[in-house]
């Protein structure tokens, strides 16, 4: 039994999509043994094109390297969300940052979770963690890779000297998600 | 500096940065590039990585002058290597036949991207297979290896050092833009399990010694400055001990010699990987990215009783030609989807030699193929 997710991160250049795509798939590939492969798009621009980060995690060996439908979808970017909320597989996951991202019309059977990733990473003063605090996120809500996995990833893949940046970024963005589910189950 | 070389242990990098490692883990120290999407990542890991291990990185003025660079080191007698995509590739095309006529071991590392000129700086392409082959003017044999996976980059790229040093002459690592800017696990082994070929030295005195062999299938030993010899190197038609000799006799010789120093090793040089050849009916040949896509198309027809089978080409050139003549005798069709408008589908035609149907799945690029496209070409059959 293969058991295969397909995982699109998207937003502007200049968010550090790319950097959290490569943090998805090395905490699957290196810290939960599995296999991942991580390929990127973005435009000649240095910063503010749109760019998507695609990860294929799988237990079996992953032959064809692309994201057609993405099962979880995490959108930083309205114009990220114009280019690739199609792309979303119906019954998929789709996470916002709420406050770059309106919804005309919400999707259909998709289960939809907002956070403000990068207003958290204003109020910790640093706005550049707005991709960690998305991780964290992704690591309460996607259902693709462990708190554990990600954080060890996170941990192994920033500059030296920005861990403890980094970590409460994270953990920020994890306690949000983890209260989100609360709320969301918690009867009416 | 030297537990700095192999860097043993499980990476999560990219194509590019696997080919950068496996260029060090290989013995290279010196790098002369110029910067050119999407190969830049190499130069750049190089830029990083050469100074940590006591090598030498040059960013040259352009990609002739990088290649020249790498042709001098190496008969410094320094291993060497240089990266680029198409235009670069284009403009080493000069100083690569130098290369060739003066037996000179280095590694080219190719990232294609689509052409031709400019084209798609940032997107995939596979039409530099023919100009691999034939780009410099003149006759000599080609070793061109194709990855298809970050690993595959640092294993190919030490296995192109090894080629380049047994057959004296520079070896092409053919990758694409999808693996070059792939990022999955890469393994670097133990440095004491990697087989890596050094560069000996002249057995010969001094006064008998001569710097090129054109009897035997192999070449000879290679001095390099600074040990002694009397060494003479030059593009010209030259004779064994390297002096320019214009006749058509010493031409024969020479050119003869680079040529079958290649030609007559085929069988040690070509790899490939099989993939449920012995019963198929219909075999799809592929390479570099495009070989992940048609694996995962002849296994999901597998999957549902279709007899498909997968040539893959690890070494596009030489070209397995004896394995597609036996092949093409067995199956119905080869399906062949590139890159390029018929490059390496053209080379299976001939060498089918009319025993099976050849269909080229051309993109001209920017994409790769899906398996489902592949798929259904291979049922056309059934």
């Amino acid at each position: 039994m293969s058991e295969k997710q397909e995982i699109r991160l998207a937003g502007f250049g200049g968010q550090g999509i790319i950097l959290s795509g490569h943090i998805l798939g090395k905490a699957a590939s290196l810290f939960e043994k599995k296999n991942a492969v991580f390929t990127q798009s973005y435009g000649p621009e240095a910063r503010g094109g749109s760019c998507s980060a695609d990860v294929v995690i799988s237990t079996q060996t992953v032959h064809y390297p692309k994201v057609g439908n993405p099962s979880l979808l995490v959108i930083m970017s309205q114009g990220a969300w114009a280019t690739y909320g199609s792309s979303l597989n119906p019954g998929g996951t789709l996470i916002l940052d709420q406050d770059l991202v309106t919804l005309e019309k919400e999707p259909e059977s998709v289960t939809i979770f907002r956070v403000p990733a990068t207003r958290i990473a204003e109020e910790m003063g640093k706005k550049i963690v707005a991709n960690i605090v998305m991780l964290g996120a992704v690591a309460a809500l996607g259902g693709v890779v462990s708190y554990e996995s990600l954080k060890k990833s996170v941990l192994a893949s920033i500059p030296p000297g920005t861990e403890e940046l980094n970590v409460s970024a994270f953990d920020k963005g994890h306690e949000f998600g983890v209260d989100l589910l609360k709320r969301l189950k918690a009867p009416a | 500096m030297a537990d700095k070389d192999v860097l043993t242990g499980e990476h999560f990098i990219h194509g590019d940065a696997a080919c950068a490692e496996g260029g060090i883990a290989s013995g290279c120290r010196f790098f002369a590039g110029y910067p050119i999407t999407p190969a830049t990542e190499v130069a750049e890991r190089m830029a990083r990585r050469l100074p940590q291990v006591g090598g030498v990185y040059i960013q040259m003025e352009d990609e002739i002058a990088s290649m020249a660079a790498i042709l001098g080191a190496s008969w410094g007698g320094v291993k060497s290597m240089t990266s680029t995509s198409g235009p670069g590739f284009s403009l080493m095309m000069e100083n690569i036949g130098l290369g060739m006529m003066t037996e000179t071991p280095c590694v080219v590392v190719n990232i294609q991207r689509g052409g031709p000129s400019t084209g798609l700086p940032t997107l995939v392409g596979q039409a530099d297979v023919m100009q691999a082959r034939w780009g410099s003017h003149g006759d000599y044999g080609c070793i061109a290896l194709a990855p298809a996976s970050p690993q595959e980059c640092f294993d190919f790229t030490v296995d192109a050092f090894n080629l380049s040093e047994i057959y004296r002459q520079p070896v092409f690592v053919l990758g694409d833009e999808v693996v070059g800017h792939m990022t999955e696990k890469v393994i670097i082994p133990p440095r004491e399990e990697l087989r890596i070929v050094e560069r000996g030295k002249p057995q010969a005195k001094k006064e008998d010694y001569l710097p090129f062999d054109f009897k035997g299938p192999m070449p000879a030993q290679m001095a390099v400055a600074g040990q002694g010899y009397h060494v003479h190197v030059t593009g010209l038609t030259h004779d064994e001990r390297g002096y320019p000799v214009i006749t058509d006799a010493v031409q024969e010789r020479n050119i003869r010699h680079i040529v079958d120093k290649i030609r007559k090793n085929a069988d040690k040089i070509i790899r490939v990987e099989s993939v449920f050849l012995d019963d198929a009916e219909v075999v799809v040949v592929a390479y570099g990215c495009t070989s992940r896509v048609a694996r995962q198309a002849v296994e999901d027809l597998r999957s549902r009783g279709v007899k498909a089978g997968l040539l893959r080409l690890i070494t596009i050139w030489p070209f397995p030609s004896n394995m597609i003549r036996q092949l093409a005798k067995q199956v119905k069709a080869f399906i062949v989807p590139e890159i390029n408008y018929g490059q390496v589908a053209y080379e299976v035609e001939r060498t089918a030699q009319g025993n099976a149907e050849v269909v080229l799945m051309a993109l001209m690029g920017g994409s790769i193929h899906r398996p489902d496209e592949i798929e259904e070409s291979v049922l056309e059959y059934f």
